[in-house]
């Protein structure tokens, strides 16, 4: 096959690059080595929208932060997307945590954050009584917010299908070959695509890929951060998002309320040795909730739902890397993308588009379109729209997931949109995602994966791979 | 609107008992029905064919789908109503329940409402158990329905987190399938199962039980391809250098289960924290009036022949508030309060209006060895019952008689309590 261009890894930054060059008249590819997209530190951050305060001026962060702020809310209206600006403080205990305030309030508005202010403990306490009267003040950014991320980069991938782009999953990018006009990009299995422009968005391991083509060198340092999610409580805990002040090692340990109702608690920050190591340790979770309870003392374990980790693509150039290779024409680099990276995709995606059709003279895509509906959610609906829609569709009315009210339907749909795994199945509709975890659904959600696919229940598998759940199939019904 | 007598929420036998006793004790309409979620009646008893239910009630040893039929076949035999595949979405305070499936959307009325809906079990999650996150994890329901149910081998080598009686029972089953079980791990030094199960299921099948041993740590990228487990002291922290590596594609997680209360919080009704469950009378009514609770989702029992003897009385007061809604009034409480080594009692409170027989649940925080469980009541000490053992795995039961009853004094609380001898 041969492309005007392919973009290397379905994470939130190449869907979005992807999705925005539909816009031209191209012919566009991303290539995946994972059964999904979102499979990388797209699927495990923070999930928040970040103000812009913290990057160092004059940075590629600092501008695509800010950039990427201002698109997001019209983004996610596009997309149909999740996006709640509620706001976050950066919470001081002391003197020296105020002056740190005082450094990000004057950084911030150097960056052109709008809005920040720096607000004292009657203040905080009025608005966040849960919070440890300990603290002394807070920095407020009202115009940060929280989004999903994994269904971000779902939505962006959809729009792009629907627009012209294609997908192709499984492909493990290993070797990289330059031809007069193409790159020969070839995958673990044998398969290749030609493209006249590769651009680089393999997370963790873009180094490697640039190394590929034998382009610029830099090292990516795979830098994790560990969580706990906790189950929908009645009352949220906190209404905004909660950041400590940062260290040289990130922004710190947040508390914050996911778009879903559910509490987020993490990350902390650890370089580890390899690039997949997304397994959580008792160190870093003790660690996590012991500086969490700190700001907010009714932090309870008894309501954690589920632990999980990403990994951060730290650059040695401690800064995003973006733009054509100095000495590989046609090679962009889209690299080092850690936080606030999901804040930047959508300035990013805009950003490439358009290095991308400048090089190739491209025209609009008359066609696009920017508009992506969601699938519909039996939880969301209310009575009367659930009635109408089980008339249309009776498996709306069959709940699979009882925790979060998920319906067949909703399976089905995202199966029709792409999903072929559990965990796609669930990033997509939240079935599993509950308090009990897929302890009675899965069953149910192989069921339907398996009659809608026409494949056997051994084939099935929780995120592609060998990762396989049932291993035998004993008997015929 | 459908109206009905009494509605009950949950096909299990907790609402298959409650249901035939409601039925029973109605006079004229007799509307009932039931509404279970699944494609069968006889809740989670339909996956655990092993034997070991309906010694007490029946009198003889009969696996969880037989002794559901019976129950089964009465509810049948009646023609009380039921709906399958259908889920209770909502119910309100005033006995209004909304219900879906298929076909749309149902608004129910009922007089009394009995939520029968069992419990959910623990997971990796809600212990924290940190490592990777590869397939390979299940909770010991999941792995029941898989193997049971729809015929699947879950892996090969596996291990099993809790040694409970769903624990032990699993473990036994997993080995009965060819799967081999490299060790039952316990965090406590005691495990919560009968000990005619550790026999039956581990010593008779040489599977070790490691007590006092802790998961710390899951293997493997895609599948799972081992533990890290250690030794735990006695204020459960791992022993430093005592870890050890075991290597399996499966891992059993086997710890504990939760009444499912989700829909009784919607509903405004008071949940006591230890149970887990809502706070009830004698009669088995919660806060709100009209809505009664038993089975799993009221507390967790061990055996299902207790379920049903509770459900029973759930039900019977359901048919009864129905006709006598003034029986059940507010101020007619006197509280059952736990003490001492007791970590919960149901029911909580006694309703003064209906001064019958009843049996105390219970269950204790602690191992006990040689102890008292004394129940007493405006200082003075009312039944003293002396045990060798207790163990919080176990629930412990005792009988308030009619001559107990008639010694109350009425203005104070019945404490249940617990002493070393
Ligand atoms: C702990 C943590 C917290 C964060 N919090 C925030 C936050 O709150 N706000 C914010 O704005 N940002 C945050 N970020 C940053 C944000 O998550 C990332 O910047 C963003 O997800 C990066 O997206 P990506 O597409 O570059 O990378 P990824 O999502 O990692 O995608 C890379 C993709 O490339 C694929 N790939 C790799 N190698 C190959 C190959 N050889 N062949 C084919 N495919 C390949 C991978 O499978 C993967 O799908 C956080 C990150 C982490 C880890
Ligand atoms: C592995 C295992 C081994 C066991 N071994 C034994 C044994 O040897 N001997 C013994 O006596 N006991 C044993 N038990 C215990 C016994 O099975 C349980 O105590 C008993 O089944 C609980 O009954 P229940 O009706 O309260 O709950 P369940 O059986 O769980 O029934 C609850 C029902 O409510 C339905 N429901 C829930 N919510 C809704 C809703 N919103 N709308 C509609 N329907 C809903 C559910 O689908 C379910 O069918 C065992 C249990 C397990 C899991």
């Amino acid at each position: 096959m041969i492309y005007d261009a392919v973009v290397i890894g379905a994470g939130v930054v190449g869907m979005s690059i992807l999705r925005e060059l539909t816009r031209y008249d191209l012919k566009i590819c991303c290539v995946e080595k994972m059964e999904d997209v979102a499979e990388g530190a797209s699927k495990a951050n923070s999930g928040i929208v970040h103000a812009g305060y913290d990057p160092i001026e004059g940075t590629k962060k600092a501008r695509f932060n800010i950039e990427g702020n201002n698109m997001f809310s019209e983004i996610c209206k596009q997309l149909d997307v999740e996006y709640k600006m509620i706001g976050s403080l950066v919470v001081a205990f002391d003197d020296h945590e105020i002056n740190i305030l005082e450094e990000l309030l004057q950084r911030g508005k150097r960056n052109g954050v709008k809005g920040l202010e720096i607000k004292d403990r009657e203040w905080l306490f009025k608005n966040e009584p849960n919070l440890s009267k300990e603290l002394k003040a807070a920095l407020f950014a009202p115009y940060s917010g929280i989004t999903n991320p994994y269904k971000l980069t779902i939505a962006l991938f959809e729009n792009a299908i629907q627009n012209g782009a294609e997908v192709i999953f499984g492909f493990e990018v290993c070797r990289i070959e330059k031809d007069d006009d193409f790159f020969i990009v070839r995958s673990a299995d044998g398969r290749v695509v030609r493209t006249r422009i590769l651009i680089n968005c393999a997370g963790a391991y873009a180094d490697e890929i640039s190394k590929m083509v034998g382009a610029k060198n830099f090292k990516i340092y795979p830098r994790r951060g560990q969580y706990y999610i906790l189950d929908k409580p009645e009352k949220l805990p906190v209404n905004r998002v909660i950041f400590q002040v940062p260290t040289e090692k990130g922004k710190g340990i947040l508390v914050a309320p996911t778009v879903d109702g559910n509490v987020l608690v993490g990350p902390n920050s650890e370089y580890v040795d390899s690039k997949d190591d997304t397994s959580t340790t008792q160190e870093g979770l003790n660690e996590i909730f012991e500086k969490a309870r700190k700001v907010l003392p009714s932090l309870s374990k008894r309501d954690v739902i589920t632990i999980f980790s990403g990994i951060r693509a730290t650059p040695d150039t401690h800064d995003f890397i973006i733009g054509e290779d100095e000495n590989i024409e046609n090679f962009i680099n889209v690299a080092g993308i850690e936080s606030p990276g999901l804040t930047s995709s959508v300035a990013i995606g805009r950003y490439v588009a358009e290095i991308v059709s400048c090089k190739l003279n491209a025209k609009r895509n008359p066609n696009f379109n920017p508009y992506r509906e969601d699938i519909k959610r039996f939880s969301e609906l209310s009575d009367e729209e659930r009635e109408k829609m089980i008339k249309l569709n009776p498996s709306f009315g069959n709940i699979v997931c009882r925790c979060e009210l998920v319906s067949e339907y909703e399976i089905i749909e995202a199966i029709k949109r792409g999903a072929r795994t559990v965990d796609g199945i669930k990033r997509r509709t939240r079935a599993g995602m509950g308090r009990c975890q897929g302890g009675f659904c899965l069953p149910r959600v192989m069921d339907i994966l398996s009659r809608e696919l026409k494949i056997d229940k051994t084939q099935i598998t929780k995120f592609g791979k060998n990762s396989y759940i049932l291993t035998e199939k004993r008997w015929e019904d | 609107m459908e109206k009905y007598r009494v509605v009950i929420i949950g096909g299990g036998p907790a609402g298959l008992a409650a249901a035939l006793e409601s039925f029973k004790n109605l006079k004229g309409d007799k509307r009932v029905l039931i509404i279970e979620r699944d494609r069968f009646l006889g809740g989670i008893l339909n996956q655990c064919i092993h034997p070991g239910f309906g010694l007490h009630y029946f009198n003889e040893e009969l696996t969880g789908p037989e002794y559901a039929h019976r129950f089964v076949e009465q509810v049948l035999e009646n023609r009380i109503g039921y709906l399958t595949e259908t889920h209770v979405i909502d119910i309100t305070s005033e006995k209004e329940i909304v219900a879906v499936n298929k076909k749309g959307l149902k608004r129910i009325k009922a007089d009394s409402i009995v939520l029968a809906m069992g419990c959910r079990e623990r997971t990796r999650g809600a212990i924290i158990t940190p490592g990777t996150r590869p397939a390979g994890i299940f909770t010991a329901g999941q792995a029941q329905r898989f193997i049971n149910i729809e015929g699947y081998r879950i892996g090969k080598k596996a291990v099993i987190v809790g040694s409970g009686d769903i624990g032990l029972i699993m473990a036994r089953r997993l080995t009965l399938e060819g799967i081999e079980v490299k060790a039952v791990v316990e965090i406590m030094p005691y495990s919560t199962g009968l000990r005619r199960n550790i026999v039956q299921c581990l010593d008779d099948f040489g599977i070790p039980l490691l007590l006092s041993h802790k998961l710390v740590k899951i293997h493997g990228k895609y599948r799972v391809e081992g533990v890290t487990i250690a030794k735990v002291d006695s204020q459960l922290q791992e022993i430093p250098s005592t870890e050890r590596f075991i290597e399996c594609d499966t891992v059993l997680f086997s710890v504990g289960l939760i009444p499912e209360n989700e829909l009784s919080k919607k509903a405004g009704i008071v949940l006591d924290m230890r149970t887990g469950g809502p706070v009830v009378d004698n009669t088995f009514s919660t806060s709100q009036k009209g809505i009664f609770a038993c089975g799993n989702v009221l507390h967790v029992h061990d055996l299902v022949d207790n379920v049903t003897k509770e459900a029973q009385t759930a039900g019977r007061y359901a048919a009864i508030y129905s006709q006598h809604p003034e029986l059940f009034e507010d101020n007619i409480h006197i509280n059952v309060v736990a003490k001492d080594g007791i970590r919960y009692v149901v029911p909580q409170k006694l309703n003064k209006n209906f001064v019958q027989p009843f049996v105390l649940r219970f269950r204790v925080d602690n191992l006990y060895k040689d102890a008292v469980v004394t129940i007493s009541n405006a200082g003075k000490i009312l039944i003293e019952v002396k045990k060798s053992i207790l163990t919080p795995g176990e629930m412990q039961s005792i009988e308030i008689s009619q001559k107990i009853l008639s010694q109350l004094d009425f203005s104070s609380d019945i404490v249940v309590s617990l002493q070393n001898i």
